[in-house]
């Protein structure tokens, strides 16, 4: 028997596919199409315009969001893969006492939901003293970018042939230069795409962000909150837009960036 | 040499362990104590230590309701996304260009998380895509479609799609189809070899995805926040609520708690059915290690 008739038409899994991919565009096809809409109110097209993008660059607040997010999202990020490195190369190879503990507090918050994370994190904020702004933010998303990063570098550590490490050490290396002449070249890849991921989560992050902001430092899906939450302009559907394509560039060209160097 | 390698070990765990123990552990163990203290006067907590936030909390029935409603909206959000994903990865899995349709399930989320909840908002509100196509058809009124539970577990079921998504693929892609067959041969008609053989072998999918989706749902706050209204709140906003609005902090501690439990609860069970795949991984790594003791 074929391969063909055992798996079937796919008659009910086409159609459940096909509206499933419906759902998904759905409500970004609609943002984008009402984004050139010149109607203030309401959904019905009443004429092509491009005001809402220039509206938007108008907009110094949004600005000031957008260069917040992008100054808590690289050094956060930058951090975060910092340690998760060391704390990857850790628990995979060395055998040490605080092991065990490490790979909890690594596991953990991947599992625990959003909300619970801001509102210790606030708490904590509060109890110790530390005032919130752009510091509390950077602390709390390189938290939460620390165990994403671990769990990526881990995964490239998985296919690493352990026996050159071991050959640099006959050969007389010390752990430093094993760990800097052998180990991070090697792990590279793993090493950047865990950057990027704690680029990517530090940019959409919203729940967390909220809780632990202060006045005056509002990233951009802050503003974005109290734009859809309070007064809903056309604009958002023009900053919507520009987002979406924004990343999408972004992933392109870093799929295309990842391919170039891997 | 032994020694400098568990010294290694040590210095590389180090700044993990720290930054984590501070700004992730910490945390929680003060949400424990501030739940066991007397909420103060102009927030904050003060002594003694009392049990009085639990008290109050399991004898409130509002508590109790929107504790049951974030437990139902979850439930049904991860059934639907079950109905709709096992399908979906099926043709996926089964179909040649799996890659592209992989990459179309991921791409809107590559969208920020509130650019998409705001999508719905534009579909769903009270002059939306959805009530403006129905004044065309002739409909007087428009349809209450938003600040509803069901709102909520629309949005909730379109942000996790792909949590159930993905592990079912890898599943099914896994699984040996001539299983199928086999069952075919001896009889049995199709929906019947794919309920009966294809189903069981891809338990450990489902169980993935069905945890990857409800414990996220459990937590939600920005959806029932902005598609929810009072009717759609959610523990997580009733939390927020405990905090920044009432600023009784040991009440929102001991809510924090109870979703500590549930979810601890659900990454138990994660883990030990995840067990019997990563003891593999595990004893690959272990004969490393082993064999530079030697």
């Amino acid at each position: 028997m074929e391969t063909k008739k055992v798996i079937g038409k796919r008659r009910f899994s086409l159609t459940v596919t096909t509206l499933t991919f419906a759902f998904l565009y759905l409500p970004i096809v609609a943002l984008v199409v009402l984004s050139f809409n010149s109607a203030r109110q309401g959904v019905a097209w009443t004429g092509f315009t491009l005001k809402w993008y220039s509206e938007l660059f108008r907009q110094a607040d949004i600005w000031k969001a957008f260069l917040n997010t992008v100054i808590i999202a690289l050094t956060s990020s930058l951090a975060a893969t910092v340690i998760g490195t060391f704390t990857a190369v850790a628990l995979y190879w060395y055998k040490s006492k605080l092991k065990g503990y490490l790979a909890v507090l690594v596991y953990t918050p991947l599992m625990i939901p959003d909300i619970l994370m801001g509102v210790s994190m606030l708490i904590f904020f509060v109890a110790v003293g530390i005032p919130l702004g752009l510091i509390t933010i950077f602390i709390a998303h390189v938290t939460f970018c620390v165990s994403y990063v671990t769990v990526t570098v881990m995964t490239r550590l998985e296919d690493f042939d352990y026996s050159i490490v071991e050959a640099a050490r006959d050969l007389g290396a010390k752990s430093h230069q094993v760990f800097r002449k052998v180990i991070v070249p090697v792990i590279m890849p793993g090493i950047m795409a865990g950057f990027l991921l704690g680029l990517t989560l530090s940019i959409d992050d919203f729940v967390i962000t909220f809780f632990v902001a202060g006045p005056g430092s509002t990233t951009l899906p802050l503003k974005i909150y109290s734009m859809i939450k309070f007064g809903v302009s056309p604009m958002i559907n023009s900053l919507s837009t520009l987002l979406l394509v924004g990343t999408l560039f972004i992933s392109f060209f870093g799929s295309k960036f990842r391919k170039l160097i891997f | 040499m032994k020694s400098k390698r568990d010294l290694a070990g040590f210095l590389l765990s180090m700044p993990g362990v720290l930054w984590l123990t501070v700004f992730f552990l910490i945390p929680y163990l003060i949400i424990i104590l501030y739940s066991f203290l007397t909420s103060g006067i102009y927030g904050g907590v003060e002594l003694p230590f009392t049990f009085e936030a639990y008290t109050r909390m399991l004898g409130n029935v509002g508590y109790w309701q929107i504790l049951w409603k974030t437990v139902w909206i979850s439930m049904i959000s991860t059934v639907i996304c079950l109905g709709i994903g096992l399908p979906t990865a099926y043709f996926i899995a089964t179909s040649k260009k799996s890659n592209v349709f992989l990459t179309l399930v991921i791409v809107p989320f590559w969208t920020n998380f509130l650019v998409r909840i705001f999508g719905w908002m534009v579909i769903l509100g009270r002059n939306g895509v959805i009530n403006s196509f129905l004044q065309l058809l002739g409909l007087a009124e428009p349809l209450a479609l938003m600040y509803t539970p069901g709102a909520v577990i629309l949005v909730i079921v379109y942000m996790y799609l792909p949590y159930m998504i993905l592990p079912l693929y890898s599943a099914i892609e896994k699984f040996d189809f001539r299983l199928v067959e086999a069952a075919m041969d001896l009889g049995a008609t199709r929906t019947e070899a794919i309920l009966k053989v294809l189903l069981p072998s891809i338990k450990g999918g489902i169980i993935a995805g069905i945890i990857l989706v409800f414990i996220p749902a459990l937590g939600s706050y920005a959806i029932p926040d902005l598609v929810g209204g009072t009717n759609g709140a959610m523990l997580g906003n009733l939390i927020a609520r405990q905090l920044t609005v009432a600023r009784n902090w040991p009440s929102s501690s001991a809510i924090s708690m109870i979703f500590l439990l549930i979810s601890t609860l659900g990454l138990l069970f994660y883990m030990r059915i995840n067990k019997v795949q990563s003891k593999r991984r595990l004893t690959i790594r272990e004969s490393y290690m082993r064999e530079e003791e030697i």
